[in-house]
């Protein structure tokens, strides 16, 4: 659904790339978490997959489509099949809950009775029945996510790209939206999402894309928020890519220091290399 | 539904923008004024030129039943004293300086004048015997205007000869001076609007911006995005072109029509119809100047 070949952007050209030569592929249907540090490139790759930017070199593909030869007039249609959700929800203040939503399809020239049908649909799906009628500061900061959420899929894309959609959240409340999310991948939606929240990415156990000053590190599936795997052993790290279930670990306890660690340990190749072997 | 919503969001801009969009239609409405006086000046000179000044530089009157010139004691002109003179203007003598040169009979006068009198009440009391027949002369050189004068002023049948260009040219040079400086105002004015529109572009952009981002990312088209900048800007101008022309009107209706013509009862002065003739080209300058500057404010402010 999503393809990255050899992809590079660079913003200035004195600085190190924002994404250097990514390599990555995203399924249909697929549920992926994209974690790093600030600065890692997470936001870049959300810009790139949204023709917001051009890769500097290497290929984006979209739903089979090589984004760079996507006119810029036919963009729209690009973003028609990908929904985006924020940390900041970015809600219109002075709109209700269901103009909010409403208004994803009217700017697209959907009829009114389409709309009538479709928007309390959706807003069942993300929990937010009988609150058609509020506006956004009546709401608390998990339930306008919701509206995010559902203005974001209201036009059925077949991507969901949230950027750290529960930043913002307490933790039960980011369960929730979780929750609505997992929902939205089960009907077939790609979900990538970016966070920095690491008890929900190992509470999902959904696949982890790690980058690091624009480099994937690691791309596990079923993984936590961060590796399991001591750096040395290599070959147990592939059997985790491969789908084993890694179980509970001590290591998640506490996770970052070690990860940390090992990471700072291993050369930027070593761990390019044992990125590019779980590809 | 498409349409509805650009409607909408159209009117909430104008809403929203007020005192901007106020300025807009003030700033576009004085400088289609200028505009439109330059053009309302210029279809005066029109007017005032008629039937022959383009054609001819020397009109030899006749005489006829009113004359009280020297040259016509005997009264009107005969037929005799008619052929004399084209016999006359025919003559090698006077050939020589004359290119081209028509009759104008009293029927033909009465019906040039009534097209050039259009307007003017006085129509009504003139009938082709008071209007003197004339021959209508094109010279190879103008200035040689004198020499036709002299000639022909002693014959039998003649009223008078003039060089109407000398009668009308000084009067024209004025006004053409006057559209000119009009022009150059409108210029400076249409420079202020399309830097003010320019701002209210800019200006109604920034405070909807947020709808504006989830637009683009809901894959609004471009047309739907800045559609209602582009006409806010649009329906301002054409405001402002719309008042422009009902001045200009107003201007011809009350200040020609009902001042000047009274003092100048024989002076041709153009009608408050004429002057709305003007209305489309300045609405369809308004439009022009909002569309153009719009559009590249979009450009640079809001990237779809």
């Amino acid at each position: 659904m999503i393809r990255f070949e050899n992809v590079t952007k660079v913003y200035d050209q004195t600085a190190r790339p924002a994404l250097d030569s990514i390599n990555l592929e995203i399924d249909r249907g697929e549920f992926a978490f994209l974690v790093g540090a600030s600065g890692s490139g997470k936001s870049t790759f959300l810009r790139l997959v949204l023709k917001e930017d051009r890769a500097s070199s290497g290929a984006v593909y979209v739903a089979g489509q090589n984004v760079a030869n996507i006119s810029s007039w036919r963009v729209p249609r690009l973003r028609r099949g990908i929904g985006v959700v924020f940390q900041d929800f970015r809600l219109l203040p002075q709109k209700t809950v269901f103009a909010n939503v409403a208004f994803a399809m009217q700017v697209i020239g959907k009829s009114r009775s389409v709309i009538r049908d479709t928007v309390p649909e959706v807003l069942k799906t993300v929990g937010l029945e009988g609150k058609e009628n509020r506006l956004p500061h009546e709401l608390s900061g998990g339930e306008q996510q919701r509206v995010a959420i559902a203005r974001a899929v209201v036009n059925r894309p077949g991507i969901l790209l949230a950027d750290e959609p529960t930043g913002n959240l307490d933790p039960t409340t980011s369960m929730g939206i979780m929750g609505v999310l997992d929902k939205i991948n089960q009907n077939g939606t790609t979900v990538v999402m970016a966070t920095h929240d690491d008890d929900i990415v190992n509470e999902m156990r959904k696949r982890v894309v790690e980058l690091k000053n624009g480099v994937v590190i690691r791309d596990e599936a079923r993984a936590l928020y961060t590796s399991m795997i001591p750096v040395v052993g290599q070959s147990r790290r592939l059997k985790d890519a491969s789908g084993r279930d890694p179980g509970p670990e001590p290591v998640a306890a506490s996770p970052r220091s070690e990860t940390s660690a090992a990471l700072r340990s291993g050369t930027r190749a070593q761990a390019r290399a044992a990125a590019e072997g779980t590809l | 539904m498409r349409l509805a919503f650009v409607l909408g969001e159209i009117g909430s801009g104008l809403r929203r923008n007020v005192s901007m969009v106020v300025s807009v239609i003030l700033v576009t409405f004085v400088s289609l004024t200028f505009v439109g006086a330059a053009g309302m000046l210029q279809l005066q000179i029109n007017q005032m030129k008629g039937y022959w000044y383009d054609k001819v530089q020397v009109a030899i009157f006749l005489c006829s039943d009113g004359s009280t010139a020297a040259g016509c004691a005997t009264g009107p002109v005969t037929a005799e004293q008619q052929a004399n003179l084209r016999t006359l203007l025919e003559s090698p003598a006077v050939h020589q300086y004359v290119n081209d040169f028509a009759f104008e009979s009293q029927d033909d006068a009465y019906r040039h004048f009534k097209e050039q009198f259009s307007n003017s009440p006085i129509v009504e009391s003139v009938t082709p015997d008071q209007l003197p027949a004339s021959f209508r002369i094109n010279l190879k050189d103008p200035e040689k205007y004198q020499i036709i004068s002299e000639t022909f002023s002693s014959q039998a049948g003649v009223e008078s000869v003039i060089d109407q260009r000398q009668l009308l040219e000084r009067l024209f040079s004025v006004m053409n001076a006057a559209s000119l400086v009009a022009v150059s105002v409108a210029g400076v004015m249409i420079v202020c609007a399309i830097l003010l529109i320019a701002t209210t572009i800019r200006l109604s952009a920034f405070s909807r911006r947020r709808e504006t981002g989830i637009m683009r990312l809901v894959g609004a088209s471009k047309a739907v995005i800045q559609l209602p900048f582009i006409l806010e800007g649009v329906i301002a101008a054409v405001i402002g072109a719309a008042l422009a022309s009902g001045t200009l009107w107003a201007a011809a209706h009350f200040f020609l029509g009902e001042y000047l013509a009274k003092q100048y009862p024989d002076t041709a002065f153009i009608s408050p119809a004429q002057t709305l003739l003007l209305a489309p080209a300045l609405i369809g300058l308004g439009v022009l100047l909002a569309g153009t500057s719009s559009l590249l404010t979009l450009r640079r402010y809001l990237r779809v």
